[in-house]
């Protein structure tokens, strides 16, 4: 639902609140990333097929050890894919986040655009682009480690 | 060793399991077969609180099930369920390490357990033990299921279906498997089956249940077939119960007729059974085949010596 609203509308609605700077934008993409995390852990515990916990809890274990050494371990691949979609959007909509004068990874982009300064724009898209491939890379590798390794 | 008093469980306004009392001697192998939806597989959770009763009381080893905190009861009490249930992050031997585990064996203690357990049915640990679940066959899945719920040397075990996820070849094998275990271990077993004729075949006593959680008839495999307590278990039994029975009538049970000097063409072992010996009597052509204990003839059956034996045994 969140999802829905532009991030640009978003961090302008919780300047109002928060005034601008950082703590507008860093609770916004808090929100942002909320999102994929919360609905993939759930689907990911809701994936766990039934008849493995409930052999989990036919040997003997409780709730919490049902949780820990079952559900979560067979939930991670799917929890890990919604880190990481939360992750590259986080860095994408950060950037957006210079408008509304945080201090991040927008900024010299934004700089550059003020100032017509090409460099600091190539500069500035540059590392927000590898930040942001670097970051989807690795969490896609742990991702694919971790299903290879469970059923 | 297991004992259900009047154990009632209703689902809503539905009664899955009617009043039922049974009790299963400890070392006993006993089945609880019936058609879907007769509340087999219900009363089966009931024994390891999966499912609690809406009332009655069920007995383990002479202590009432609510005694003990429910994990602890269910840390004594081997479960097996098709396909074995094993957790799919887990090594084989993480998987039979599960109780042990839960229960605090110390490292040393329960990799020889393991080990044991995986020999005991005919997986060497060296080429299974660190192998994933989903790189093992159905019926090495199944082998490793009841060594897992065999971990912690447990006095009872419970089966939910245990083969019926297993080809027709596979399954009569793991029968075969499962009896050879229970002859060296010797546990109070319970499983639960749709299927009349792996009852028959593995059961000590057969419990049959009848649609709306009733009892039909206890008794033993040969009782069951000789003498059905109503149409509804005789329907459920099927044909030729007569012929079937014979496959679990011992051969030494027979009278034989003495042995007259002319040789026999067809020979069966004594601890073979009368299914076996009226095979051997129709091959021979003279209706006739010598009964063997090794090498020492015993007797002859035939046609009337198998008649005999059947309605007596």
């Amino acid at each position: 639902m969140i999802l829905t609203i532009p991030s640009f509308a978003l961090f302008g609605l919780l300047t109002i609140l928060l005034g601008i700077g950082n703590p507008a934008v860093e609770l916004g993409l808090a929100l942002y990333a909320l999102l994929p995390v919360i609905r993939n852990t759930r689907a990911g515990l809701g994936s766990v097929d039934p008849a493995v916990v409930d052999a989990a809890r036919a040997m003997g274990m409780g709730p919490a050890q049902v949780l820990w050494r079952v559900e979560l371990p067979l939930a991670l691949p799917v929890i890990v894919a919604g880190l990481r979609q939360a992750t590259v959007m986080v860095v994408a909509i950060a950037t957006v986040g210079a408008t509304v004068g945080a201090n991040d990874l927008g900024q010299p982009l934004l700089e550059g655009i003020r100032g017509d300064d090409r460099d600091a724009i190539f500069a500035g898209a540059l590392l927000v682009g590898l930040l942001g491939v670097g970051a989807d890379a690795t969490l896609a590798a742990l991702e694919r480690g971790l299903s290879r390794s469970r059923g | 060793m297991i004992s259900l008093e009047h154990v009632t469980r209703h689902y809503g306004d539905r009664v899955a399991v009617d009043d039922l009392s049974v009790e299963i001697a400890a070392g006993e192998l006993a089945v609880l077969v019936g058609p879907s939806g007769c509340g087999k597989t219900t009363t089966l959770r009931m024994i390891n609180r999966l499912v609690e009763p809406t009332s009655g009381t069920i007995r383990v080893g002479g202590r009432d099930t609510r005694e003990l905190p429910v994990t602890e009861l269910r840390r004594s009490i081997g479960y097996v369920i098709q396909q074995g249930g094993l957790l799919p992050h887990l090594t084989v031997a993480e998987n039979v390490a599960t109780v042990p585990r839960l229960l605090r064996w110390d490292r040393a203690r329960t990799r020889a357990r393991v080990e044991e357990l995986l020999e005991l049915v005919g997986l060497p640990p060296a080429e299974y033990a660190s192998r994933l679940p989903r790189a093992l066959s159905g019926g090495e899945r199944q082998r490793v299921g009841v060594a897992r719920a065999l971990g912690a040397d447990p006095p009872v075990l419970l089966m939910d279906e245990p083969f019926s996820a297993l080809d027709p070849i596979t399954r009569l094998r793991l029968q075969g498997e499962l009896l050879r275990v229970q002859s060296l271990v010797r546990k109070t077993i319970v499983v639960v089956t749709h299927d009349i004729d792996e009852a028959l075949r593995l059961g000590d006593r057969v419990v049959l249940m009848r649609t709306g959680g009733r009892i039909a008839q206890v008794a033993t495999p040969g009782t069951l077939l000789a003498h059905p307590a109503s149409d509804f278990v005789a329907g459920f039994l099927g044909g030729d119960r007569t012929l079937r029975r014979l496959a679990l009538v011992p051969l030494r049970s027979a009278e034989l007729r003495p042995a007259d000097g002319a040789a026999a063409v067809e020979r069966v072992e004594a601890a073979a059974s009368l299914r076996d010996a009226l095979e051997a009597v129709l091959r021979s052509p003279d209706g006739r085949a010598a009964v063997v204990d090794g090498d020492r003839v015993l007797g002859v059956a035939d046609a009337e010596v198998i008649r005999r034996a059947a309605a007596t045994g």
